[in-house]
């Protein structure tokens, strides 16, 4: 076998698995196992550049394809690919599981489970993303959950299991109306005469020349799954309670990770399956998208619970990439694309922060603070930066995409692009105002006098977060030349510019 | 030879080494803060020396540094301009800077956190010169936003004083909401011409193929921004609480350089401006109505630094004034002399508070031009600059605006403008003969003393700036060549600049009046002629002093509704309605369940029941239908 069609794709989903059995068969030190979670999820990391050094710029298909038959009668297919959409969240899902490695050091409850559903949970994650065939991929959707609903439901906080079956079931019933919507779609297939197959590809072509009424059916089917997963205003309420209750990985994972599959879900099915479909939906989908960005933030302003107002910040921010792909062009497409990215990396830096924050406290009560930044200047200073990174400050990555998306929505819906312009002062408000409580004004806590600035290990986590966020900010060629040519392909279908 | 990137470099050169390691080098950050911006001002001269060596026409050189990004047409990299008018704004901003920076060494003495306020001081002005160098619409925004966070940086640089903390997020927030404007003007640029690159949209707003529709509304909503970050009406407000923030910032940002951004912008869009006729007439209007409104307030003002923000309010609003009616040069003139005096007076101030202990009440001042003759002297120059006494500075440039006004013909505008400029000679009087003359007022315990030579150098050469810098744009009426706008106009084009003595009498004129006024009220012994004045203006001296309740009207009417409305969609929206919405179904489910589950009973009898009762009425049914 040449280095040219080793199944690099293959590897890197095995990698995560075969972890978990390693993991399964270690003695219980934890020490050890949190070791061993960090080695294998480094590994994956490792491979995950590997496919990021093979991948070809200026190819807008999927590549590295391997493909092999498996239910034939059905045309279920073992299909792996990957493109410009799903590059960047499979580097960002390796990136950040070794970062949440590290950063479990105080994880002392059932360490060999927890390490466990970690590496479950970034196999079902890189699955989702690399699945070409959408049984495959439904099998990976679903299989987040378990681990998902695992972590929240075990090493959550007081309303875990409130939190985490409310998650499950929400996300779960989403989830059927889109195995619905697979069924249909293929038995819609097979009726006009069209292939028996659940491959991505040939439905690319099949799907859209099904009758409308049929495709608006499945449309709907999607993008209710998706809109519960994203989550979408009004199906958003799962998200302030899961994140609450999850312990700090459990939220950078949801956040940074698994949000993005709702909105991966509609650039990679949902729309090109069905574009007449989300050509007509698209008003309606960017009016969501709005209201989304500004009671997103509306809601997070008032947060008196830190991690709750991140919670509410990612409606918002979740709604600015709705605003972008549903606005059909290069700019609000590709920007999305990389706000998805830039998302995980700046509320998954958040959240690692709320949870350095609530170890050294126990509270996340915004009222306990406030002057900690004389106490703990390079925590204050860091999550300074990622707070700006969030609110969009130019240099950071959230600028690169939030301007492409207005940009691009200012293209097709202009009172769209005006309204979600208005969450640019939005998340100064909630940010800046949460920052002054926090760490601004004298120390009011005497326990706040001697909180402990960052440590070795903390710097470590948050390096290389920090570094990614003024990579892209002051240099997002390298990405944008990357995802540009498959999401226009997209674009192509919806007739977008 | 150009070295526009090294003016550029340096301070972000020095903005990193002093972030990352700025704690180990203690003191020495202050050094290594005034090297980089010694670098970078050097390079400024080096840059300009060449530019004047080019002909004059071909004055304009673009260096593309890397490539940003390219989606769809949207195209954009990192690419700076450099022409008479950056010229001219960066070697003001490394001058200013580097004035700044020195005295700084000296104002933060002592200060713990010493390092991190060069530091930003550094990013600042890297910063600020992006904003000036850039060469497309994205990359000015982004300098723009950038000095944003340099600014709320340093006005929360006390973080532990909560005004300091609240005024820093305010400036920050308030100058957004007009950045946000700033914003979709640029995408109704990029909308109409498909390119953010500004020679190309000033190209395309002189040859027409903007329509004057779309420049209109492109010109007044990059206009949003500028009303936010040079603080005009209605959204000044944050502008006198950044005074919370080391004077040294107060004097580089909120005086000299950031807050003039606003002016730069309309100035370097000015064929926008030209076209778009109405967005110009209501940059004059604000801009004069500003410089009215925030004189009037400086009159009443009894803190010596918001005196001073007040004063530098009013001062833009002159600079719109003359960006509004076409007079770019005289704009851009009176932007780089008020750098001067208006950086000057704040050392002065700041000068002064060191001297007194952080002291900024005039009622505690007095009498000072003796315990501290230099500050005195230094700030007389700044005096005569600003109230437009022959031959400082301001004379000319002030006068070069009124002037251009005049011979546009706008009438209204002059008349409110040498009202305004009436007023200011009044309230810089007021503060001078408050500071310096009179009775010695200040607290027990408090010795006034003159600051250290770094302080007092920085400010010396400021004044000769004050006093001279005038000559960079003599009229020709007085054998000048006025040198600075040949240089300008190829960039900002020919104003209609008369010269017009009667102008410049009636200006002096008033000033003398005004100052003469200010002499009689505040210049003798106590301040028994203050009470007089002030009892016999009855509510109105309330109402100024009380800044016309502006921030309490912005916090009632905006900021409350607001506020309300984000508690009623988080407490009662959110939890209630929709998330009682999610939960009411589940527990309609459940509920459902819990019928179902009652007919198992596990019971075989009931269950035949069930069945017998079943197959009855489906013999029913089909018997019926059969029928």
């Amino acid at each position: 076998m040449n280095a040219s069609n080793f199944p690099w794709l293959s590897l890197l989903l095995l990698i995560p698995l075969a972890g978990t059995f390693l993991v399964a068969l270690a003695p219980r030190d934890d020490a050890l196992l949190k070791r061993l979670g960090l080695i294998v999820s480094l590994a994956a990391f490792g491979v995950s550049l590997v496919v990021f050094t093979r991948f070809q710029v200026g190819v807008s298909g999927f590549q590295l394809i391997e493909s092999l038959p498996w239910v034939k009668d059905w045309g279920i297919t073992y299909s792996l690919g990957i493109d410009g959409i799903s590059l960047f969240l499979v580097l960002l899902t390796t990136f950040l599981f070794p970062i949440c490695f590290l950063a479990s050091g105080r994880v002392d409850k059932r360490v060999k489970e927890y390490v466990v559903a970690l590496l479950l949970t970034e196999w079902a994650l890189i699955g989702v993303f690399l699945a070409i065939d959408l049984v495959l991929f439904y099998i990976f959707w679903e299989a987040v959950l378990v681990p998902m609903y695992l972590l929240i439901g075990i090493w959550g906080y007081e309303r875990r299991i409130y939190a985490t079956i409310k998650f499950f079931i929400y996300t779960l019933a989403g989830g059927l109306l889109m195995l619905v919507g697979i069924v249909t779609l293929h038995l819609a297939v097979r009726s006009h005469g069209g292939p028996v197959t659940f491959s991505v590809q040939t439905l690319l072509d099949a799907a859209p020349k099904l009758p409308f009424g049929t495709q608006a059916w499945i449309f709907t089917a999607f993008a209710l799954a998706f809109a519960i997963k994203v989550p979408m205003f009004p199906f958003h309420t799962w998200l302030p309670d899961a994140h609450t209750e999850a312990p700090t990985m459990g939220s950078v994972i949801l956040a940074g990770v698994l949000l993005k599959m709702g909105t991966y879900g509609f650039i990679r099915f949902a729309i090109p399956f069905f574009p007449h479909v989300a050509k007509a939906a698209a008003p309606y989908m960017m009016t969501f998208a709005v209201i989304g960005i500004l009671y997103g933030a509306a809601v997070s302003a008032v947060q008196s619970d830190l991690k709750r107002l991140v919670a509410y910040s990612s409606v918002s921010h979740l709604g600015f990439v709705m605003l972008g792909l549903f606005a059909f062009t290069l700019q609000g497409g590709e920007g999305a694309t990389l706000q998805m990215v830039n998302h995980g990396l700046s509320t998954g830096a958040l959240f690692l922060l709320v949870g350095m924050l609530y170890e050294r406290r126990h509270t996340r009560a915004i009222e306990e603070f406030g002057g900690i930044g004389a106490a703990a200047p390079l925590y204050s200073g860091i999550f300074l930066i990622v707070a700006l990174a969030s609110l969009g400050l130019p240099g950071l990555n959230g600028f690169v995409g939030e301007f492409l998306i207005l940009i691009g929505a200012f293209g097709t819906n202009r009172l769209a692009a005006i309204l979600g312009s208005g969450g640019v002062v939005g998340a100064a408000v909630y940010l800046l105002w949460a920052y002054q409580r926090t760490f601004n004004g004298p120390i009011t806590r005497d326990e706040n006098r001697t909180l402990k600035d960052l440590t070795a290990r903390e710097k470590l986590v948050l390096a290389p977060m920090v570094g990614m966020m003024v990579l892209i900010g002051v240099w997002p060629h390298p990405f944008i030349e990357r995802i540009g040519p498959s999401v226009a392909a997209v674009l192509a279908r919806v007739g977008g510019r | 030879m150009n070295l526009s990137w090294l003016i550029l470099a340096a301070p972000l050169a020095g903005a990193v080494v002093l972030l990352g390691y700025g704690k180990r080098f203690g003191r020495s950050s202050g050094v290594i803060a005034c090297v980089a911006m010694s670098v970078a001002f050097v390079a400024a001269l080096i840059s300009m020396r060449w530019l004047l060596a080019v002909p004059n026409g071909g004055r304009s050189v673009h260096f593309h540094l890397f490539e940003w990004l390219a989606v769809g047409r949207l195209h954009l990299g990192v690419d700076l301009r450099y022409d008479p008018l950056s010229a001219a704004m960066t070697a003001m901003v490394t001058g200013v800077g580097l004035l700044i920076h020195i005295y700084s060494t000296g104002y933060m003495e002592g200060d713990p956190r010493f390092h991190r306020f060069f530091a930003y001081l550094n990013l600042f002005v890297f910063s600020m010169l992006l904003l000036v160098l850039a060469d497309n619409l994205l990359f000015l925004y982004a300098g723009w936003e950038l000095v944003g966070l340099c600014s709320y940086l340093l006005i929360g640089f006390w973080f532990e004083r909560p005004a300091a903390a609240t005024a820093a997020k305010k400036a920050f927030i308030t100058t957004r909401i007009g950045d946000t404007g700033m914003l979709i003007g640029i995408f109704v640029l990029f909308a109409s011409v498909h390119s953010l690159y500004i020679p190309f949209i000033n190209r395309a707003a002189a040859d027409g193929s903007i329509t004057k529709t779309t420049a209109t509304a492109a010109a007044l909503l990059l206009f949003m921004g500028a009303v936010g970050k040079s603080a005009q009406i209605p959204l000044y407000v944050w502008l006198p609480d950044a005074m919370e923030g080391p004077t040294p910032v107060s004097a580089l940002i909120h005086a000299a350089t950031m807050v003039t951004a606003g002016v730069y912008l309309v100035v370097r869009m000015n064929p926008l401006y030209q076209l778009a006729h109405a967005a110009a007439m209501v940059v004059a209007v604000i801009g004069v109505a500003t410089a009215l409104y925030a004189a009037i307030l400086a009159m009443a003002e009894d803190d010596i630094k918001r005196v001073l923000a007040y004063s530098t309010i009013s001062q833009l609003g002159f600079m719109f004034l003359g960006a509004g009616v076409g007079a770019n040069g005289a704009a851009v003139f009176h932007l780089i002399t008020h750098a001067f005096f208006k950086s000057l007076l704040f050392l002065g101030a700041g000068s002064v508070m060191h001297g007194l202990g952080g002291e900024t009440a005039l009622d505690r001042m007095g009498g000072l031009r003796k315990a501290m003759p230099w500050t005195f002297a230094v700030m007389f120059c700044a005096w005569g600059a600003i109230t437009g006494v022959l031959p400082f500075a301001g004379f000319f440039s002030k006068d070069a605006i009124m002037a251009s006004v005049w011979a546009g013909g706008h009438t209204a505008l002059f008349v409110v403008g040498a009202i305004a400029a009436m007023c200011t000679a009044f309230y810089m009087s007021r503060l001078l003969f408050l500071a310096f003359f009179g009775r010695e007022r200040w607290s027990e315990g408090v010795h006034p003393h003159e600051s250290p030579k770094s302080m007092v150098i920085p400010m010396a050469i400021l004044a000769v700036a004050s006093i001279f810098g005038g000559l960079l744009n003599l009229p020709e009426g007085l054998k000048g060549a006025a040198r600075l706008s040949g240089f300008l106009d190829p960039i900002v084009g020919k104003a209609n600049e008369k010269e017009a003595l009667g102008v410049v009498l009636v200006m002096w004129a008033l000033a003398a009046v005004a100052t003469l006024g200010a002499w009689f009220i505040y210049a003798t012994g106590d301040l028994r002629r203050r009470e007089t004045v002030r009892a016999r203006l009855g509510p109105v001296n309330t109402l100024v002093r009380q800044k016309f309740f502006v921030d309490e009207i912005y916090a009632t009417v905006i900021v409350a509704p607001l506020r309300l409305g984000a508690s009623f969609c988080a407490g009662v929206l959110d939890r209630r309605v929709i998330d009682g919405a999610v939960n009411g179904a589940a527990t309609l489910v459940s509920r459902a369940s819990e019928v179902w589950r009652k007919l198992q009973t596990g019971f075989v009898r009931s269950y035949a029941v069930g069945i017998l009762g079943g197959a009855a009425l489906l013999v029913l049914y089909v018997v019926v239908r059969t029928r």
